[in-house]
């Protein structure tokens, strides 16, 4: 082909329409370029989950940290709720109108006694718990947080799960009146999450209703929220409406963006970096002392709690399975 | 005592016209406002005085500061000569360079705290980082590229380099296009802020390549008048 006719060439012959269209994704293949070769692990069955049980005493030991506490300040205005706006500061501002009660949550799918319950009812007959958990968020930064509420797996025995429950599937509100962030789709709404069975019967596994001691706040997702300290934040998914016991890996909302930067497990790990950035340190946000310095501080396997963890995936290839 | 031989005066400068001498302090004034205001909050982070005054994520918030003022002012900067082509304002050019230099410092201030504030203690990392993370190469490549633009934007290097100087800094079209790409690629899933700076960079190209156009146009158009030979 001489250079005359290689100039001839049209537009829409270079680029296929179907790639040049597909906007979005052709920019996180961008963006997660050196990724690539993790991309492919979705078409893969997932493994199943574990046998192994972990003993009350060694759960009970990731309970509670002594690490000094992030200031409620902090952990009610540094915010991903991207309902209220995609800005660390919009949900403290935004989500103040968000009515949390009466507030019920839809249960159902893989269980004996599925049904719309209150968030009462959620609750009742189950003893509320402190527990002082590390947030790791995919960011890279992280807080130390003393949640109230309840082991997760309490509230989920309630609906007697049958042998097809495999996961658990959480959806969050989407209330267009409510949350303003829902006008772009900055997230393939409504905002989903998932854990295999065996990580939500985990003991460290929980379901917040407050923080230090009060309501939880609007901003941090409220009335009801996941919290699983052992992986990144995105997983703890807020404000929940929907439980559902489900069969096959459910479809999660920043999965669903973009497969290649975040995973089903999500399991905190610094051996695995985001494609974008390094997850081997963090910035911990606690205290009031010089966060402009001396902030940083080594990421931990399962962000600490590898000893009550880690055997939920013994055997897996934790890099495939990030 | 022997008087020297006055060495032969150089062109007398005319003299900038006080307007000018205002606009400019002005100009300098706009320009470090912001970073009056961020070292201000810096300092009462650092003393205590306000440990909130920048935030949960202080050092995020400098790096978000600095780098936005940096892709602004290279945005003002090519903003100027589409200025002074559609007002016939002449003077914008005496701004022009100020602003370049601003955005170089804003832009050397970015990656300065990046290194000494965000990889701190963690300085083996740089190199890894910059070659590992598209995002962080291409903000590096921007940056690298303004240096020798900042270095010889004196009168001196203007005479030197004479024409090549006007070819050498038309390197600011490929720095913002890869500042604004910096940008992209660090947002999560909102690019909504990005695609603003994009929006407005592809109409200050897009200008230019229009002028560009027109211009060959216009002169085809009187070569073509000249070559045809009137009756």
């Amino acid at each position: 082909m001489s250079l005359r006719d290689a100039l001839r060439i049209r537009e829409s012959e270079v680029t296929d329409e179907t790639v040049y269209r597909d906007r979005r994704r052709l920019l996180a293949l961008m963006a997660a370029a050196p990724a690539l070769t993790l991309a492919g692990c979705a078409d893969a069955e997932p493994p199943p989950a574990s046998t192994t049980r972990v003993t009350p005493a060694q759960a009970r030991s990731g309970f509670r940290t002594d690490e000094p506490l992030t200031r409620f300040e902090d952990i009610t205005s540094y915010n991903n709720f991207y309902e209220f706006g995609t800005g660390k500061g919009d949900p403290s501002s935004a989500a103040k109108t968000l009515r949390t009660s009466p507030w019920t949550v839809e249960v159902g799918g893989e269980c004996a006694k599925p049904g719309r319950v209150s968030f009462e009812d959620l609750l009742r007959g189950v003893a509320n718990e402190e527990r002082i958990y590390r947030l790791r968020c995919v960011e890279g930064w992280s807080m130390v947080i003393p949640w109230n509420g309840v082991p997760l797996a309490s509230v989920l025995r309630k609906f007697e799960p049958n042998a097809n429950a495999k996961y658990v599937a959480f959806t969050t509100l989407t209330d267009r009146e409510q949350m303003p962030g829902l006008r772009f789709r900055s997230i393939n709404w409504p905002y989903r999450e998932g854990l295999r069975i065996d990580e939500a019967m985990h003991p460290l596994a929980f379901l917040a209703t407050g923080l230090y001691g009060k309501a939880l706040p609007q901003q941090n997702g409220a009335p009801l929220r996941l919290v699983v300290p052992w992986k990144y934040g995105f997983k703890s998914i807020k404000s929940i409406v929907g439980i559902r016991f489900v069969e096959r890996m459910p479809s999660t909302a920043w999965n669903d963006l973009q497969p290649s930067e975040y995973g089903f497990f999500s399991n905190v790990n610094p051996a695995v970096d985001h494609p974008r950035w390094s997850q081997k340190t963090e910035r911990r946000i606690a205290g009031s002392g010089n966060r402009l310095l001396a902030n940083r501080i080594d990421t931990r396997p399962f962000n600490g709690y590898a000893d009550q963890v880690a055997s939920l995936y013994s055997g897996m290839d934790l890099r495939k399975w990030y | 005592m022997v008087l020297k031989a006055a060495p032969a005066a150089r062109p007398a400068r005319p003299a900038t016209p006080p307007a000018i001498i205002a606009a400019k302090t002005l100009v300098h004034l706009l320009c470090l406002a912001p970073l009056a205001w961020l070292g201000w909050r810096v300092w009462q982070v650092l003393g205590g005085a306000n440990v909130d005054a920048l935030g949960a994520e202080p050092v995020v918030a400098i790096e978000h500061e600095l780098g936005i003022g940096a892709l602004r002012l290279l945005l003002i900067t090519l903003a100027i000569t589409p200025l002074r082509q559609i007002t016939g304002w002449t003077a914008a050019l005496r701004f022009r360079r100020m602003l370049g230099l601003y955005a170089f410092v804003y832009a050397s201030l970015h990656f300065g705290v990046w290194l000494a504030l965000d990889l701190v203690g963690d300085l083996s990392q740089v190199a890894t980082e910059i070659a590992r993370r598209p995002f962080i190469t291409v903000g590096f490549l921007a940056w690298l590229l303004l240096v020798p633009l900042a270095v010889t934007s004196t009168k001196g290097w203007m005479r030197r380099l004479g024409r090549k100087w006007g070819q050498l800094h038309k390197a600011i079209y490929p720095i913002a296009a890869l500042a604004v790409l910096h940008f992209w690629w660090i947002v999560k899933s909102d690019w909504r802020e990005p695609a603003l700076y994009a929006g407005i960079l592809a109409v200050l190209l897009g200008w230019r390549v229009w002028k560009a156009v027109q211009k060959r146009r216009l002169a085809s158009a009187a070569g073509a008048r000249v070559a045809t030979p009137r009756r």
